[in-house]
């Protein structure tokens, strides 16, 4: 997972740092500043380019393995994974499974562990937030990207997903309507599609129930992890996402998430290219209503 | 999905005969209607529970409130908003308070508002309803469904507001079969319309006028989610046919409505200008606002339609000609959320689980000390600014009443002037008559009588006056003691009001 260097040799000419770095064993001093390394890292919302003595360490980290090696012990005994450490995402560090640093749902959203379907729409924000971050593969991979979205778009986007589920099981005349004495058998799409997109409240406020309250809720939560940052007001808010966003999506999340649908039987077979393609004839994109965006899997 | 309930013999009046042929296929139809019959149970249901609000509800017709609620809404759908909350209570008032004229505003605007949130069903978490039905099962097994949908919903609108939205649900309970297609529909409703027109038949034309604008607010609504949509990917579409063609074939129905509504609307201009009965020009009169509201409608959904084309440009730039990354990544549309989607809830949640987890990054915990929480605990609330700013008393000064002449006065003189057409008179005897009845007076005719020697014409024909004073000057000069000049001859004249109307629809 982590980025630093095997040898010295990577990085170009050693510097005379390296070398005695290697030749030195580790002070205290050193185990101290690879803590507050580990420490800059715990305050996600930081940038490395603002800070000198963060910029500072992180090229020490680069230059200087056995600190490498030693920031990165710190970071595992506290429970912290390192994903990467460069100058654009800074020491990006987030926490393994049981480490006190971990988010968890009960304290997310109250509600959430009496109702099963709060917890699943909660879940679901998280994971519409980044498939419309980077809706392609490539945007994934790209470390350059910088993803846009909205908050109404995201929900936008997951009803459209859910739309065209909806008319696919119209189409086999299927009957989705689910039975009453097993609410947890329930196909997933029809709860977003359920639940209202917005709602007025007294004060003003967003309604947080609501599917865009769910999503909002999401994005201020990420934009907390320094994982997204606010541009604008529009749509609900406008927000674009970070290099560690990017990385805690790729290296983390994604897989995790894959792993446990593989664990249910579902293998979703792809050959690395985008799965919002065209469709195959032309006659396939008649403006029927809601159908405008054919999302074909 | 089946229940693994065995089928037991109820429906009970069934049970001495062999049951009817189960099954899906047989069983499609039913529940079709059963869902029909669901959407309208709302409705019903205002009427029934009524009784249950404090106070003496039942002069009011809810369910007759609640169908005219639907109906503002939907025609206030607009290409890319809905309607107001504030603006559906404001144009319900009339109709709750014709019902019970002796009853408070205060109470109508209740009434309006309990209407509109038990359309919403504001108490449910979801802000919809729930009904359940039956069906048989394809293995024959009786299963219980709840079937969920919204009349009203709510959707975020630009700049945070909220606003309110018919679901296609109530749509179909308003008007019914609107699942047609939506193209030969309006074309065939525009034909009918024209048709009653021309034989002037307004109050038949009123209603399909009013129908073939739900027609259109479905139609703009259709192409308001498409083109939402295909904003969002630009590879998802076939930008080399199908877009272009797609775009091309909405602008000329658009020109094509347009002309053809045109058409409509100087025809029933004509009409309604020309039509001697009151009844038939205030039908006109509203036949006009709804066509010029199609009209209106239109022009929007065509400035959308123009906008899309530099969209696409601007978005291929921004996804397709970027390097392509040497890495493969993981598809998370394709092979986490498109996957996930049918699965069970049950085991959906799993998948959202495992994302969330490990997907939200770190919180650092906080650490509470004694101290800090002792003044956390005594901290007041802070206050929620709900008025904003105070508005600082304007200081308004009474402007001195400074007119040469009163009101009194006014009406006097235009009086005396109210001439019949036939009989004008010469200004001299009108001074005099002005002048027994009050010494101010004559100057006021004689300004009035100055002023109608050059008659404002123009502004008379668009206005549509039916007749106009006017004064001559033949030569006679004026004999008066406090006057001098000509003595003019004041009459009126009267103005031909319906062949100015014609005249004016057909130059416009």
């Amino acid at each position: 997972m982590s980025d630093h260097p095997a040898d010295g040799g990577a990085w170009g000419e050693p510097s005379s740092r390296q070398e005695a770095g290697a030749a030195a064993p580790l002070t205290p001093a050193d185990a101290a500043d690879a803590a507050r390394l580990v420490a800059f890292g715990l305050q996600p919302r930081l940038q490395p380019a603002r800070d000198q003595e963060y910029t500072e360490l992180l090229r020490r980290y680069r230059e200087d393995p056995p600190f490498a090696r030693l920031a990165d012990a710190v970071a595992a005994g506290l429970g912290l994974i390192v994903l990467e450490v460069s100058p654009r995402a800074g020491m990006a560090v987030t926490a393994a499974e049981d480490s006190v640093f971990a988010v968890r749902m009960g304290d997310y959203a109250r509600r959430t562990s009496a109702d099963g379907t709060d917890r699943f729409l909660h879940g679901l924000a998280h994971l519409a937030v980044a498939a419309l971050a980077f809706p392609r593969p490539e945007d994934l991979a790209d470390d350059g990207y910088i993803g846009r979205l909205t908050v109404n778009g995201v929900d936008a986007f997951v009803r459209q997903a859910c739309r065209r589920l909806e008319e696919r099981a119209a189409e086999h005349g299927e009957n989705t309507d689910p039975a009453s004495d097993a609410p947890g058998l329930e196909a997933a799409w029809r709860i977003w599609a359920r639940r209202s997109s917005a709602g007025a409240t007294k004060d003003a406020r967003r309604l947080a129930g609501s599917t865009t309250g769910i999503v909002a809720k999401a994005v201020a939560f990420l934009t907390d992890s320094g994982f997204l940052q606010r541009t604008g007001d529009d749509a609900g808010g406008t927000y674009r996402t970070t290099a560690r966003y990017q990385l805690q999506v790729r290296d983390m999340a994604g897989s995790a998430a894959l792993a446990e649908l593989l664990e249910l039987g579902i293998v979703p077979v792809t050959d690395g290219t985008a799965t919002l393609l065209p469709p195959a004839g032309p006659d396939d994109l008649e403006l029927v209503a809601d159908a405008g965006l054919p999302f074909h899997s | 999905m089946t229940s693994p309930a065995p089928t037991d013999p109820a429906p009970s009046q069934l049970s001495a005969g062999p049951r009817p042929a189960p099954g899906p296929a047989a069983d499609e139809g039913l529940a079709r209607r059963l869902r029909a019959l669901a959407c309208t149970a709302p409705l019903h249901d205002l009427d029934a529970r009524k009784a249950n609000l404090a106070g003496e509800y039942s002069v009011y017709g809810m369910a007759e409130i609640a169908l005219a609620a639907i109906d503002l809404v939907t025609l206030h759908m607009d290409f890319d908003t809905g309607a107001d909350h504030d603006q559906v209570v404001a144009r319900l008032l009339p109709r709750i308070a014709a019902q019970a004229p002796q009853r408070p505003t205060a109470e109508h605007e209740r009434v309006a508002r309990w209407v509109l949130e038990n359309l919403i069903n504001v108490g449910s978490v979801d802000r919809g309803f729930r009904a359940v039905y039956g069906t048989f099962a394809p293995d024959g097994s009786y299963v219980r469904r709840d079937y969920d949908f919204k009349l009203l919903e709510e959707v975020p609108g630009h700049g945070g507001g909220i606003w309110l939205r018919t679901t296609d649900e109530a749509v179909n309970v308003l008007v019914g079969a609107l699942d047609t297609d939506v193209t030969s529909a309006q074309i065939a409703a525009e034909v009918k319309l024209e048709v009653l027109i021309s034989r002037g038949r307004l109050a038949d034309a009123q209603l399909a006028a009013e129908q073939a604008r739900y027609r259109t607010v479905q139609y703009a609504e259709t192409l308001r989610r498409a083109l939402e949509a295909t904003r969002r990917n630009v590879r998802a579409v076939d930008w080399l046919q199908s877009v272009p063609d797609l775009i091309t074939e909405a602008l000329d129905h658009v020109a094509d409505r347009y002309r053809h509504e045109n058409a409509i609307l100087t025809n029933i201009r004509k009409s309604r200008d020309e039509s001697e009965d009151a009844e038939h020009k205030r039908r006109a009169a509203e036949l006009v606002d709804i066509v010029k509201d199609c009209i209106r409608r239109h022009t929007q959904l065509q400035s959308r339609l123009l906008e899309a084309g530099p969209l696409f440009r601007a978005e291929q730039d921004r996804q397709a000609f970027a390097t392509p990354s040497a890495r493969a990544g993981l598809d998370l549309y394709g092979q986490l959320v498109a996957p996930l989607l049918p699965l069970p809830m049950e085991q959906a949640v799993r998948v959202t689980d495992a994302y969330f987890s490990r997907g939200t990054g770190l919180r650092t915990p906080a650490c509470a000390r004694m101290a800090d929480l002792v003044d956390l605990l005594l901290t007041p609330p802070a206050e929620r600014e709900h008025l904003g700013a105070e508005m600082p008393e304007p200081d308004l000064i009474a402007t001195p009443d400074d007119s040469r002449f009163s009101e009194e006065q006014l009406a006097v003189a235009t009086e005396l002037l109210d001439l019949p057409a036939d009989a004008p008179r010469r200004l001299s005897g009108l001074l005099a008559e002005a002048r027994r009845r009050d010494p101010d007076l004559p100057y006021l005719v004689a300004l009035l009588a100055v002023h109608a020697a050059s008659p404002a014409v123009g502004t008379a024909y668009r206005q549509g006056e039916q007749q106009l004073l006017f004064a001559v000057d033949d030569g006679t000069e004026l004999d008066d003691p406090e006057f001098g000049g000509a003595d003019l001859i004041v009459g009126t004249a009267r103005l031909d009001a319906a062949g100015m109307a014609a005249d004016r629809t057909e130059a416009a």
